[in-house]
């Protein structure tokens, strides 16, 4: 008796040993690479990065029509992804879901979810790039969208099956009509976890280089004309830390540690948001 | 479909209401969920201005048969009701696949020699099947409190702006009102645009009634209001909707034998689909006609 005591303690304790080295190696990880971006992000930041552009080797300059191109293509394609997901996911929540036809979009919405992203690059090459004769902000903004539907159409689903039923009910039981129920209250009172999704979508494409490469291709100088080829933060990464100039080296490692706090400062106003219209 | 007929009749003991006061009636209602009949030819007569009360064992079809009143159960598309439901004398089942079922249901009666009232093709037809009318004179409040995600305010007017767009001061008032008659405006006065989800259970489930109102039912639907709520809560529930009653018909199914016999004017005992005894509520507590409701009432079973 005494010893299966001891045994199961034992157990109980190793159990609880492994998880806490697992999480220990996982924040590890995490807070290392923190660490070097920070470390070497920082040294090459200044006001410099956001004022000019990007700089022949060893002249002067930044990082901003990286910037920009990020921000017009990142926003066009998240527009996309949101109209677009949202409505799917909706449909698949409320409407359609238990339909053959509805299985079938899950499972592809699935497949999509994990699709690499090079093959979403490529894909949108042949669609855009190549019956269009050239690069341009426009496609990658198609193929970041691509990348980011999927994942706020999973979320939403996942969020409105979460809401009760009886509030449907009860939007119903005074009369009003089903898609009305959903875009005023189903909608509404799922609102964070719809931010939520939304946030997930940004930050899987804001650091998405493969499909920018066959798409928007990349471009040294300052444009905001979607139609044409536009520099991104992630490619322009690419380029500048492949390089052998120590000055690129700086920016590129100044534009990671920009896409991971861009990344986080939209994470908490988003959850901020969310919270606040909530409580409102 | 084939259809169970009249098996039912034998035990049901019903005292009617008188006939010419009656603000809602089932007739002979079967509902199924998908292939299972969980209601069995119900009659419920629900007199205008009183309370009505369905009580019974869990899984007895209590609900099924309020979730009938309005058709909510229309949601889910494999629910459905064959029968009659009046509503002041017109039928409430109109859709496609109901008159269908109900014609089947009669022309079967015909070719079996059995009595029944013939649908009255033309009331049905008039009556429409505008679900949304329908909802607006028969409203429902439901078990767990279900406030909207919207300021207490919009709560109100949520079911009113539906229908009509009205001026800041007319609504203003028609909130105040539906929130005084549901015993909720001298705790909620002063944070009116703060949202519903912050109130207290009996609260919300107040606000909930104040919401149903406010559109002025003919009926109210009530599915065990007070199950979630604490005695003072559940109490304050009770009060509210005694005062209602003046202006709205209601029905309420509960578990609690206590507050139907309290605020109750009629009460249905039903077990297993069937309506067992209908009447009075004081008859039906303290003379209980039927073997099965005397054992349910002293508390023998359920």
């Amino acid at each position: 008796m005494f010893d299966r005591m001891m045994f199961r303690q034992f157990l109980n304790g190793a159990f609880v040993v492994a998880c806490g080295l697992a999480t220990l190696i996982a924040l590890g990880a995490l807070i290392l690479i923190l660490w070097s971006l920070v470390q070497q992000g920082l040294g090459g930041l200044d006001l410099k990065v956001f004022t000019m552009t990007q700089p022949a080797p060893g002249s002067v300059g930044g990082l901003s029509n990286a910037i920009v191109g990020s921000i017009f293509m990142c926003a066009w394609a998240m527009i996309f992804a949101l109209v677009v997901g949202v409505l799917a996911g909706t449909w698949l929540a409320e409407y359609g879901g238990d339909t053959p036809y509805g299985h079938v979009v899950r499972f592809l919405n699935d497949v999509l979810l994990s699709a690499p992203s090079i093959l979403v690059g490529l894909f949108v090459y042949e669609l855009l790039v190549r019956p269009f004769h050239g690069f341009s902000a426009w496609a990658g903004a198609v193929a970041l969208a691509f990348l980011a539907t999927p994942i706020v159409t999973r979320t939403t689903e996942d969020i409105l099956n979460l809401q009760a039923g009886a509030l449907r009910e009860a939007g119903m039981a005074l009369g009003a009509s089903k898609s009305f129920v959903i875009r005023k209250i189903i909608w509404k009172s799922a609102r964070a976890g719809l931010v939520t999704g939304g946030l997930l979508g940004f930050a899987r494409i804001s650091g998405e280089t493969a499909p920018l490469l066959f798409t928007s291709l990349g471009n040294q100088f300052f444009s905001t004309d979607m139609s044409h080829p536009m520099a991104s933060l992630p490619t322009t990464i690419f380029q500048f830390a492949l390089s052998a100039y120590d000055d690129w080296r700086r920016l590129a490692w100044a534009g990671a540690l920009l896409i991971a706090v861009a990344v986080l400062s939209i994470n908490i106003i988003g959850r901020a948001l969310a919270r606040e219209t909530r409580r409102a | 479909m084939t259809t169970t007929l009249a098996k039912s009749e034998q035990d049901t003991t019903m005292t009617w209401p008188a006939r010419d006061n009656l603000a809602l009636e089932a007739r002979k209602l079967d509902f199924f969920y998908g292939k299972n009949q969980s209601l069995f030819s119900v009659d419920l007569p629900v007199e205008r201005n009183k309370i009505t009360a369905l009580i019974g064992p869990s899984g007895c079809g209590k609900s099924t048969l309020l979730r009938a009143l309005n058709r909510i159960y229309d949601l889910y598309p494999g629910q459905h009701a064959i029968g009659r439901i009046l509503l002041d004398g017109e039928d409430v089942l109109t859709d496609r696949k109901s008159l269908q079922r109900l014609r089947e249901r009669v022309s079967l009666v015909v070719e079996t020699g059995q009595g029944e009232q013939p649908i009255d093709e033309e009331n049905v037809m008039r009556s429409g099947t505008d679900l949304a009318r329908l909802r607006a004179r028969v409203g429902m409040v439901f078990q767990k409190p279900t406030p909207f995600p919207m300021s207490i305010y919009d709560n109100v007017a949520f079911g009113v702006r539906l229908y009509q767009r009205k001026p800041k001061a007319e609504m203003d008032e028609i909130v105040h009102r539906a929130l005084k008659r549901a015993a909720l405006w001298e705790e909620v006065k002063d944070k009116l645009n703060s949202s519903g989800l912050g109130l207290s259970g009996g609260q919300q489930q107040r606000l909930c009634v104040a919401r149903g109102i406010a559109v002025e039912p003919e009926v109210l639907l009530l599915d065990e209001p007070a199950s979630a709520l604490d005695p003072i809560s559940s109490a304050k529930l009770e009060d509210t909707l005694m005062e209602l009653k003046r202006d709205f018909t209601i029905v309420i199914v509960t578990h609690n034998l206590q507050q139907a016999a309290r605020i109750s004017d009629y009460t249905g005992f039903m077990y297993l689909g069937r309506m067992i005894e209908f009447g009075p509520t004081a008859e039906l507590f303290s003379n209980p006609r039927a073997q099965q409701t005397r054992d349910y009432v002293t508390g023998r079973f359920g």
